[in-house]
């Protein structure tokens, strides 16, 4: 029931941002229907822009199970970005000091991008734990920290020919691989999106069948009562936190050393944010973040091909994907007309 | 007849269930009537249309005969309609004037005029025999007193008919007494009440007539003054009820749970329990007596392991449990059946076999290598359910949230009582619940005693501790006023002990 529902919730949010999308390329003068037929054309028309928006979701999967796995135990991190920004530096600077066998390298590098990313998780969650900082403060302020590591690192040892940028990742370290890419023509799919769907049946794994998971929804549930249990909250939102800054640490990885060729300096990466949406819409469960990433995928892939074919500019894609979030955000609107039509409709029978 | 209110045909339907089926009330004008009924059985929905909270699919309201449509509460009290909550609504930092006129304040030029309004208040307080301080802040004075400064609230508005809902659950045997004295000055000056209780007892001591409510359906009204409580029971229930508790008597054994010279501190920061010491035995209900807020919560609190003490020791089995965790605590025997059940009891958003096992989840056979066995919760829950009663929609599967206060209480003392502990720490246990279930959980409680167990009864009804316990410690300001045998002593000893005044009635009742 509660499954339907959400994807009941879900579909309505989608209609109605591209229906509100439709509603301001009217308003701009161009035809709706040409701009959506370009919209999903550029994110689907063939193997390579499939590719691509496969190559998109892959990042965007890994921070929105990220999100979600924290809005689960009850918390509202919104460190993914920051978390990505570790993952991705350390993936960066291993790729460019260390000389390894490719497979050997790349365990290495997602590893220790796991690892990054989930210390810069625990903080926030050792700081709730100990000290009850609020988590959004303190990931905020972690996010502006791993910038601003980026900001310095990247410039002071690992540059080549531009100050902005660090050297270009050798193919020994890149998640690309060239049966990937020749299966998609040439496009930026890597093998991060086997690591995504991986991570999407560990994290339902283990939400829905271990015993960890268990403790953890208790404390996002109830933390009154899991305190009664015995269960020991603290730890588990550190360690909530600790998983869910490994899984944005991993989108990292396969953001800078996958699907780009090298770590830009001063973009805060807006992967991180959407996660936010990606996770909303996906209604916190992996299977619904895994189709979530995909339809955003899409719309990222197919923004920049509606705005070259038509004069749409692409920011009216960025705002379906906005009010896409507004209307999941409000989901109690759809979840109360889900429920009023089915009482209709039982009593109606 | 001359009626003040006329409830007729009232049906409302939520999703799911037929709340109030072609309810018809009546109240004279100057009477309190009664409304009784199990939890569930809709008395709250109805009064909640009265007082303008839900629409009624159908039926009408009179009032004085004359149809009315009472659409939102403001029109409610307009029309002379006012309600004290079970739950006050009071600002704790204000006067008793500022939240009496809050919302009709009265104007002077650019200024609340408190002055006028608080010589009112007087007035009022004069004639219904209230004694209420208009200048006292909330936080300083008694639940009692907050009680009547709703009282107020009303009568300053003007109101014909109030709407008692449980109002003595949080009041003190003194205080209850004195409740009913106001409600017969209330009707000595004209007013008519309408009372929701489940304490049939107070009905029998006030209550003019009688509606019996089951199910959404009037079972019928009575005069209170031809009738029993165990008709009216029977009335609501639906059966015969019991009401004394079959108890044989037996000897208590050795000390299990040692509580010595524990200060346990508020949240606010105040010394809730003070150098408390008691000790529970094996083979006895130790009922634990007091006014609602003298330390009790943050005494059951400390021996559970949920707040830190300050100093004194805590022993289970002659164990130090002073600084053990809540799971030790546990896992060595000990139970706790909390008070609020929703807030502590409960993951409400979890199934029932979640919930069933909250804290065994992560030992066999529930659990194999951290992953969990479904398998063997669901048979867990199912047996647990079907032993313990529990009824729920969809059995095991159902979200604790659907399930009634009743069917949510006995679950959480199936789990506790399922772990077989040494010590099962009960409080309030059957707070809210209609006879039925009463009665059930009492059964339960004695029988843990019966096994050999030790039960520390927690609770705020006398009647309960009364009925229950081997012995009784009455606890005030933070400690324990007296030990006594509740064979030795009457209700009112007991009640005056917990306004922590007397010591000499704990000479007269002390056992051995």
């Amino acid at each position: 029931m509660k499954g339907l529902r959400d994807l009941f919730t879900a579909l309505a949010a989608v209609i109605l941002g591209l229906l509100a999308g439709a509603v301001l390329m009217l308003a701009i003068g161009a035809n709706p229907l040409e701009g959506f037929s370009y919209l999903f054309r550029g994110g689907l028309m063939n193997i390579e822009r499939i590719g691509n928006t496969l190559a998109t979701a892959t990042t965007l999967t890994l921070t929105g199970l990220a999100m979600a796995f924290a809005f689960r135990t009850g918390l509202f991190s919104i460190g993914a970005p920051g978390q990505m920004l570790m993952g991705g530096l350390v993936a960066t600077v291993i790729g460019l000091s260390l000389h390894l066998p490719k497979w050997e390298m790349l365990t290495v590098i997602l590893l220790a991008a796991m690892i990054a990313g989930s210390i810069w998780g625990f903080i926030p969650g050792y700081l709730k734990a100990r000290f009850n900082v609020h988590e959004v403060v303190s990931t905020i302020m972690l996010n502006w920290i791993a910038y601003w590591t980026v900001y310095y690192v990247i410039p002071a040892h690992f540059k080549a020919n531009l100050e902005t940028e660090s050297a270009r990742i050798p193919d020994y370290a890149s998640l690309k691989v060239p049966w990937l890419t020749e299966m998609f023509k040439g496009s930026f799919i890597n093998l991060g999106v086997f690591a995504a769907i991986v991570a999407a049946v560990v994290i339902s794994i283990i939400l829905n069948k271990t015993v960890l998971g268990y403790e953890l929804k208790a404390v996002g549930f109830n933390r009154t009562a899991a305190e009664f249990a015995g269960i020991n909250v603290p730890m588990n939102m550190a360690l909530s936190l600790g998983i869910s800054g490994a899984l944005a640490g991993l989108a990292g990885a396969t953001f800078y050393v996958g699907y780009a060729v090298n770590m830009q300096i001063g973009v805060m990466p807006s992967q991180g944010m959407d996660a936010i949406a990606v996770a909303l819409l996906g209604a916190n469960s992996p299977l619904g973040v895994v189709l979530a990433a995909l339809f955003f995928g899409v719309l990222h892939s197919g923004k920049g091909f509606m705005n070259a074919m038509t004069g749409i500019p692409p920011e009216i894609g960025d705002t379906i994907i906005a009010i896409i979030i507004y209307f999941a955000a409000t989901s109690v609107l759809f979840t109360r007309l889900f429920d009023g039509l089915r009482a209709r409709f039982r009593r109606g029978q | 007849m001359d009626y003040i209110v006329e409830m007729l045909s009232i049906t409302k339907r939520f999703p799911g269930i037929l709340a109030n089926d072609d309810i018809s009330i009546r109240l004279r004008k100057g009477e309190i009537l009664a409304l009784l009924g199990e939890n569930g059985a809709g008395k709250s929905t109805l009064m909640s249309i009265l007082f303008g909270l839900y629409k009624a699919d159908s039926g009408t309201i009179r009032l004085r005969g004359k149809e009315v449509h009472v659409s939102n509460p403001n029109v409610a009290g307009e029309l002379g309609i006012g309600m004290v909550h079970q739950h006050f609504k009071l600002v704790q930092n204000f006067t008793v004037t500022e939240n009496i006129v809050l919302g009709l304040e009265p104007i002077k030029g650019l200024v609340v005029d408190l002055k006028s309004a608080a010589r009112r208040i007087k007035e009022l307080s004069e004639t219904y025999g209230l004694n209420v301080d208009p200048y006292a802040k909330i936080e300083d004075i008694t639940v009692g007193m907050q009680q009547r400064v709703e009282i107020l609230k009303m009568l300053y508005r003007n109101a014909e008919v109030l709407i008692f809902d449980e109002p003595t659950g949080v009041l003190t045997p003194q205080e209850i007494d004195d409740l009913m004295a106001i409600m017969r000055n209330l009707i000595g000056e004209g007013k008519s009440i309408l009372l929701i209780t489940h304490k049939l007892k107070e009905i029998k001591a006030i209550a003019d007539r009688c509606t019996v409510i089951r199910r959404g359906k009037v079972i019928g009204t009575v005069d209170v003054a031809d009738t029993d409580e165990a008709k009216m029971a029977e009335m609501m229930v639906g059966r015969a009820v019991s009401f004394s508790v079959d108890k044989a008597p037996r000897e208590s054994g050795e000390v299990v749970l040692d509580i010595s010279g524990l200060n346990v501190l508020s949240g606010r920061k105040t010394q809730a329990v003070k150098d408390l010491s008691l000790q529970v035995r094996y083979g006895e209900i130790l009922g634990l007596a007091g006014v609602d807020g003298n330390g009790q919560t943050e005494l059951v609190e400390a021996l559970t392991g949920l707040r830190k003490t300050q100093s004194g020791t805590i022993r289970l089995k002659g164990v130090d449990v002073t600084h053990a965790t809540v799971r030790a605590r546990i896992l060595s025997g000990m139970a706790h059946i909390p008070e609020d059940r929703q807030r502590r009891g409960l993951v409400l958003d979890y199934s029932m076999e979640d919930n069933l096992v909250l804290e065994v989840y992560g030992l066999p056979p529930f659990s194999h290598g951290g992953f969990l066995d479904r398998k063997a919760i669901r048979a867990h829950a199912d047996k647990l359910m079907e032993d313990f009663d529990v009824r729920a929609g969809e059995g095991s599967l159902a979200v604790a949230r659907s399930l009634s206060g009743g069917n949510q209480q006995k679950a959480i003392v199936g789990r506790e009582i399922d772990h077989d502990p040494d010590v099962l720490i009960a409080v309030q246990p059957t707070r809210g619940l209609d006879v039925g279930s009463i009665e059930y959980i009492h059964k339960r409680l004695v029988e843990q005693r019966d096994r050999g167990k030790a039960v520390l009864l927690v609770s705020l009804e006398l009647d309960e501790i009364m009925d229950l316990s081997d012995r009784i410690a009455v606890m005030s300001h933070g400690s324990i006023v007296g030990i006594v045998d509740p064979k030795s002593v009457t209700e009112a000893d007991v009640g005056l002990m917990m306004t922590g005044v007397s010591r000499e009635i704990a000479k007269k009742g002390e056992d051995k």
